[in-house]
């Protein structure tokens, strides 16, 4: 238990301009800007805008700058940001069938209408550092080619879905309220839409080991990754004095839809199942163990037994949340006087209590032995 | 309210430059920068859940003759929804509807197509196609 302490002003102040200046590193080099964070290291920005669950890359850099490169704190410090903001409402659901294309591929289908396209990727690089981009340089100028305005680019599990081989997602009712984890506390059981929520907002490195424990068999899924896309997304929105939809914007989203193995029953035929993921920027690596997991999550809704920890919604989602992980982890360093206190007290007595034992005469063992 | 979603700030001021100035508007609401939940599907196509929030200002004005202007855009500019309120009370004027034709939406629209063609060329530059290699096993 903390109790509160009170003095440590002058030390805490100093303590944190020292952190400023320490920001700031070698006054001899030039100081970084938040744009310069926003265009060049926008990876850590997405990341933190998507963990920190608000869409604002001149706050997430701005953010990274503040928490030196800290991801987490980063992710607090934009956490924090949105509970100074009044909520004006929910925006429609994103079409992520309408997204203007960066990067498409699937891992199931060569050839899919619409195409397989790389992007900016990293996959097939080959992992070694470049020392030209130690010194300043020019990025070059990327190729071009032809291309039609208008290509459909159909999400792959609709062409399963033809055939029936795929599950479908469930119909809902438009009426049905959407739960919000910003709004009330974690409920179990969590619905799905709750659980896509908590996951979205997860920190990737629990859920990228999750996904990966699920792969190496603690609930093991056979996932395919069906198809992986990022782009541009228009969101609208429909304020209250309007009552009609008005355009905000785009919005960077990346979605990953897993095709996982078989779920079938005497009534219904044999079928894939599904895992999805969507985050905001690009966010690969994260789409894709969001989508592992939620997958796992499913594991009741198919009739499969929950024997591994990426099953188990309460253990996923209580800990999830790297700003309240942190928070608790973190909490360990403030001053914890009183309690200690407490348990050095009590510690002393079980000791005198355990050496006064010894030294009696063992009076149940006589009593037995008579 | 479109092609104010696809303006830029600066392309706002220049189209009101344009046309001599940023006209007098009284602020209904000032511009006030807010939050408002995301939203996917759950599969791409199920049902609605949330995915987090982004910052969004809005802004409500009106002109000399009455007429109201509204604004929800993404990001924290106040000064760029204004405008957009400014523009979307302008609007409903047929005469200042064809101003703002050739001076907004006809440089936004070249601008965004220009953008995007250039996106999907990149993006097409980068289109793969795969081969699967028969294994010699025959």
């Amino acid at each position: 238990m903390y109790v509160a302490v009170k003095g440590g002003e002058a030390a805490i102040e100093a303590a944190h301009n020292l952190l400023a200046h320490e920001r700031r590193g070698d006054p001899a080099l030039p100081e970084i800007t938040a744009a310069q964070i926003r265009e060049q290291l926008s990876l850590a920005v997405n990341r933190v805008m998507c963990e920190g669950s608000l869409y604002d890359p001149d706050l997430a850099a701005l953010a990274i700058k503040q928490a030196r490169g800290d991801l987490i704190e980063a992710i607090f410090l934009a956490r924090a940001y949105r509970t100074t903001l009044p909520r004006f409402g929910y925006a429609e659901p994103a079409d992520t069938g309408a997204m203007h294309i960066r990067r498409r591929i699937s891992a199931t289908y060569k050839d899919l209408p619409g195409g397989q396209v790389l992007g900016p990727t990293f996959d097939y690089t080959h992992r070694l550092l470049d020392p030209a981009l130690a010194e300043a340089g020019s990025a070059p100028t990327p190729e071009r080619a032809a291309a039609a305005e208008s290509e459909a680019s159909p999400h792959v599990t609709a062409l399963l879905n033809h055939e029936g081989l795929i599950e479908s997602n469930r119909p809902h009712d438009p009426a049905a309220p959407v739960c919000d984890v910003t709004r009330g506390a974690l409920a179990f059981p969590a619905g799905r839409d709750l659980r896509l929520q908590a996951l979205a907002r997860g920190d990737e490195g629990f859920l990228l080991a999750l996904g990966y424990s699920t792969q190496r068999g603690y609930g093991r899924t056979h996932p395919f990754a069906g198809e992986i896309r990022m782009g541009e997304v228009e969101i609208s929105f429909v304020p209250e004095e309007l009552g009609f939809e008005v355009p905000l914007g785009e919005v960077r989203l990346t979605e990953c839809e897993m095709v996982n193995q078989f779920a079938g029953s005497a009534d219904a035929p044999p079928q894939f199942t599904r895992g999805y993921g969507l985050v905001f920027g690009h966010s690969e690596r994260k789409a894709m163990s969001m989508a592992l997991v939620d997958r796992a999550l499913r594991t009741a809704e198919f009739g499969e037994e929950v024997v591994a920890p990426a099953q188990d919604a309460e253990f996923v989602l209580s800990h999830a949340d790297n700003v309240q992980a942190t928070g608790f982890v973190e909490h360990l360093k403030l001053p914890h006087y009183v309690d200690f206190q407490a348990e050095l007290a009590l510690l002393r007595q079980l000791r005198a209590e355990w050496e006064a034992d010894r030294a009696a005469p063992p009076a149940r063992h006589a009593e037995a032995a008579e | 309210m479109r092609i104010c979603a696809e303006a830029t700030e600066a392309e706002l001021e220049r189209a009101f430059a344009d046309c001599g100035g940023v006209p007098d508007a009284e602020d209904v609401r000032a511009p006030e920068a807010g939050l408002v939940m995301l939203r996917g599907r759950i599969g791409g196509d199920g049902g609605p859940f949330n995915v987090g929030e982004a910052t969004v200002t809005r802004a409500v004005v009106r002109l000399p003759d009455g007429a109201l202007g509204y604004s929800y855009l993404l990001g924290r500019s106040a000064r760029r929804a204004r405008l957009a309120a400014i523009v979307d009370a302008l609007g409903q004027d047929a005469g200042w509807r064809e101003r703002l034709d050739a001076v907004l939406v006809a440089p936004v629209t070249a601008r965004r197509e220009a953008e995007l063609a250039e996106r999907r060329e990149q993006a097409a530059a980068t289109r793969v196609n795969f081969f699967t290699l028969v294994r010699g096993e025959d």
